[in-house]
């Protein structure tokens, strides 16, 4: 399986330089932050940060609590915004779109940005409402369409077959894992360019950690991808790159095995091996 | 020892549950007495025959219904005028109905039971409600068709229900043509002199519209000329018959038929005609109008007002209150003057009803309806169409007085719904809005309906204010009716909570009345608990659907 093969290549020296060579050839940037600062009130969140992520790819965010690994993720759909007394200078380009300028509008942004959050959050109505939810916000009611949107995204989330036969049933009638497959099926039925992960299966169980992990791995082939992990083995096996944060800075952003195995810097490693965090 | 018992927590245990058994003793104490005085009212009580000697010596008879009564102490009794003899320990004294108010001039008497030499419940008696003075107890002589009797004696009776039947069935026709049939053409006449006098005010009546009113006015002066012709044979056909009955004196009375309500003779019903009686009884109590000042026959006008206006209320109260709440608690910037906003609301609820009237009857009647008489009805001027009290005003007065409760409890709803569901639907592409229409405020459905069933509680209670701002002792007519445009907001109306207070309190016969006024009260009980469950089942079934997510 494939988030086998990642963990044992980051493991295996040989298999970081072939992996190297394999990221460095694809380096077409989908997201870009640029000097970004975040004040909570007078208090500094975030520290100048610089980086890109790549498109079609995976990057995760590690990093230990409170490091503002999650505040930045949720700065790329603008849900900062909803807090008050929260100030963002800098900028971060979507396609070389300002995200910030004032002439964005909010909620199409959050239409190209999805997003999925740590605890799962269907709303209170079926299966099939929650799946078309986004798309009749747009005002798309026809029936056909819907029920086409209904069935792709939740294969998309590899949620069909066990929910084909009541998709009339209220959603949280579902499992925690199922129910984080169903908000991953309703932000792709949107058809977002980036995917945004915070913390996605850090309320599951393992055999539902699993298959969200596996969902991701095929998540990647259409979407950009960003998730926020605790967990390192987790990020070790879905992720493309890897940036360690802490204290609301950048330490590092790599390729991942490279961060992995060969961490540039001593805080990154000191992480890694478990020394603090 | 007892330091140890108080440590053991056992002293506050008694004490809670002293509390509590003493708020369900209460409760349960209320609703007793009213289901006990108010239940027995429309049971079929036999009618007792006294012959009593009172201390002059004369020997007296009296018919009617046992009612109450009453133990004095003996030297009590003595002390207020009583002459007891020695070996007599207690005065019992009974309070019989006797009816015949046009001829003794009173309902109730009271007997001391001493007094009393012969009692007998004879199977003859008969009890006549009356359209007016009351119930008649005696015993029934003959029937008289045009002043000729026509039947006496043992077949009276049968000839008697028979005639008191047909009797009914005319007094029903003639009631449909007054008030459906000669009210909607006297309505439409209103509705005609009004368009008339409208045209006038706009110079726009001419020669061409004269006529055609006149042509109007003929036929609907036709329709009643015909109904006045058909109104005066039933008039003269319910005049027909008679009845004559002898009263306890053995003086004759003749009563017309068309004056009677129901006859019956309690003394010879069984177990199972009472119960039917009973139900009979109190279905006319739900279902008719009331008559002699309230005192007698149903309450149906109040109960339709009273649920009329608390729907009213309903429709006004709920979009107002949740429209304030999500303002203040979703758009509004939390801060200093929310907060005192937030402490001014909940303290409107603390404000004394008859305030709220009196600021509905300055403000609502006065000034919003004198301004909406004077813009939209100049026609009917002088006399007021929205300036003056009536179902409206009344609905808005009390939606104002409910408005704190259903702001509040929609408020905290709102607060409830958990911030993870307003982030999944905004990170989909909703806006605010969006999100609070699809998903938030279905949410926080159940706290409305929270905040809905305590107004309509408080609503279907309050009496004060709405004295001021509509409630009336009698209404002629409905505020829904088959007349264009049905719902008439302008009408005054009848409510059970005025209702009690006016039977029990202002009505001319209060005795005769007190059986009605625990009734009434029960009635009032009734449908407020009715009103909450529907509301309360309402709930409970959005709760189900939107069940907020667990922690």
């Amino acid at each position: 399986m494939a988030p086998q093969d990642n963990r044992s290549h980051s493991l295996d020296v040989s298999s970081i330089l072939r992996g190297q060579s394999k990221y460095d050839e694809i380096l077409e940037p989908c997201l870009k932050v640029e000097n970004l600062n975040l004040f909570y009130g007078k208090k500094q969140a975030l520290h100048g940060i610089n980086m890109e992520m790549p498109k079609k790819k995976v990057t995760a965010f590690i990093g230990p609590s409170g490091c503002g690994k999650s505040t930045l993720l949720r700065c790329i759909n603008r849900m900062n915004d909803l807090v008050d007394n929260v100030t963002i200078e800098g900028k971060i380009l979507l396609h070389d779109d300002n995200i910030y300028d004032k002439s964005v509008n909010v909620a199409a942004l959050r239409r190209r940005v999805g997003m999925v959050f740590q605890k799962p959050n269907p709303f209170p109505k079926s299966i099939f409402e929650n799946v078309t939810y986004g798309l009749r916000i747009q005002g798309i009611n026809d029936k056909r369409i819907l029920e086409e949107t209904v069935e792709t995204s939740l294969r998309g989330a590899a949620l069909w077959d066990e929910v084909k036969d009541r998709l009339n049933d209220n959603a949280l009638g579902l499992s925690g894992g199922q129910q984080q497959r169903l908000v991953i099926a309703r932000a792709i039925a949107i058809a977002p360019e980036v995917l945004l992960l915070d913390e996605p299966a850090s309320a599951l169980d393992p055999i539902s950690t699993l298959k969200i992990e596996e969902l991701i791995n095929e998540l990647k082939e259409k979407y950009t991808i960003v998730i926020v992990t605790h967990n390192m083995q987790q990020a070790a096996r879905v992720s493309d790159y890897t940036a360690f944060m802490y204290m609301g800075d950048l330490i590092e952003i790599g390729a991942t095995t490279q961060i992995f195995t060969k961490p540039a810097k001593k805080q990154t490693e000191d992480y890694i091996t478990g020394r603090y965090g | 020892m007892i330091k140890s018992w108080f440590k053991s927590g056992s002293p506050w245990i008694w004490l809670n549950a002293a509390a509590v058994s003493t708020c369900l003793i209460m409760v349960v104490g209320v609703l007793g007495l009213i289901v006990a005085r108010g239940v027995g009212h429309f049971w079929a009580s036999p009618i007792v025959q006294l012959s009593y000697q009172e201390d002059s010596g004369e020997i007296k008879t009296i018919i009617g219904e046992h009612v109450d009564s009453t133990v004095t102490p003996a030297a009590m009794a003595k002390s207020t005028g009583f002459k007891l003899s020695d070996d007599e320990d207690v005065l019992i004294q009974y309070l019989i109905k006797t009816g015949n108010r046009d001829l003794t001039g009173s309902d109730f008497r009271w007997i001391q039971e001493r007094h009393i030499k012969v009692q007998s419940q004879p199977a003859e008696m008969m009890v006549i409600e009356r359209r007016e003075w009351g119930n008649f107890y005696g015993t029934l002589t003959a029937i008289k068709e045009n002043g000729q009797v026509i039947a006496s004696g043992e077949q009276a009776w049968s000839i008697l229900n028979e005639r008191l039947k047909h009797t009914l069935e005319l007094h029903e026709k003639i009631a449909h043509l007054e008030k459906k049939e000669i009210g909607a053409i006297n309505y439409a006449l209103e509705k005609l002199r009004l368009k008339q006098r409208s045209l006038e005010l706009k110079n726009a009546w001419n020669e061409q519209s004269a006529k055609e009113f006149a042509d109007k006015k003929l036929a609907y002066d036709t329709d009643y000329k015909n109904h006045q012709t058909e109104l005066a044979q039933l008039y003269q056909e319910i005049r027909r018959d008679s009845l004559v009955a002898t009263t306890e004196s053995g003086a004759e009375l003749a009563i017309p038929l068309s004056k009677i309500v129901d006859v019956y003779q309690p003394n010879k019903m069984g177990l199972f005609t009472k119960i039917t009686h009973y139900f009979v009884k109190l279905g006319e109590f739900l279902s008719e109008d009331p008559r002699e000042a309230n005192t007698e026959g149903g309450i149906f006008p109040a109960i339709f007002g009273t649920i009329m206006m608390v729907m009213m209320m309903s429709v006004i109260v709920t979009p107002f209150g949740v429209i304030a709440a999500v303002y203040l608690r979703e758009y509004a910037k939390q801060g200093f003057v929310t907060q005192l906003i937030r402490i001014a609301v909940n303290n409107l609820a603390g404000v004394p009803s008859i305030v709220y009237g009196v600021f509905g009857l300055g403000f609502f009647v006065y000034i919003l309806g004198g301004n909406i008489d004077a813009l939209f009805f100049p026609e009917a001027s002088p006399a007021p169409v929205f300036g003056t009290p009536g179902l409206l005003w009344a609905s808005i007065t009390l939606a104002l007085l409910t408005l704190p409760v259903v702001i509040v409890s929609t408020e905290e709803g709102l607060a409830r719904v958990p911030r993870a569901i307003r982030e999944g639907s905004l990170a989909l592409g909703a806006t605010k809005i969006e999100t609070l229409w699809r998903t938030v405020l279905p949410m926080a459905s159940p706290a409305m309906m929270t905040g809905l069933i305590l107004a309509v509680a408080r609503a279907a209670g309050e009496v004060a204010p709405l004295m001021l701002v509509g409630v009336v002792k009698l209404a002629p007519t409905l505020p829904l009716d088959g007349n264009y445009p049905f719902l008439h907001l302008d009408r005054k109306f009848m409510h059970l909570g005025f209702h009690i207070y006016d039977v029990g309190f202002q009505s001319p016969n209060v005795e005769a009345a007190r059986p009605l006024v625990y009734a009434t009260a029960l009635l009032l009980v009734l449908v407020i608990i009715g009103l909450n469950l529907a509301a309360i089942i309402i709930r409970n079934h959005l709760r189900e659907k939107y069940r907020a997510l667990e922690g």
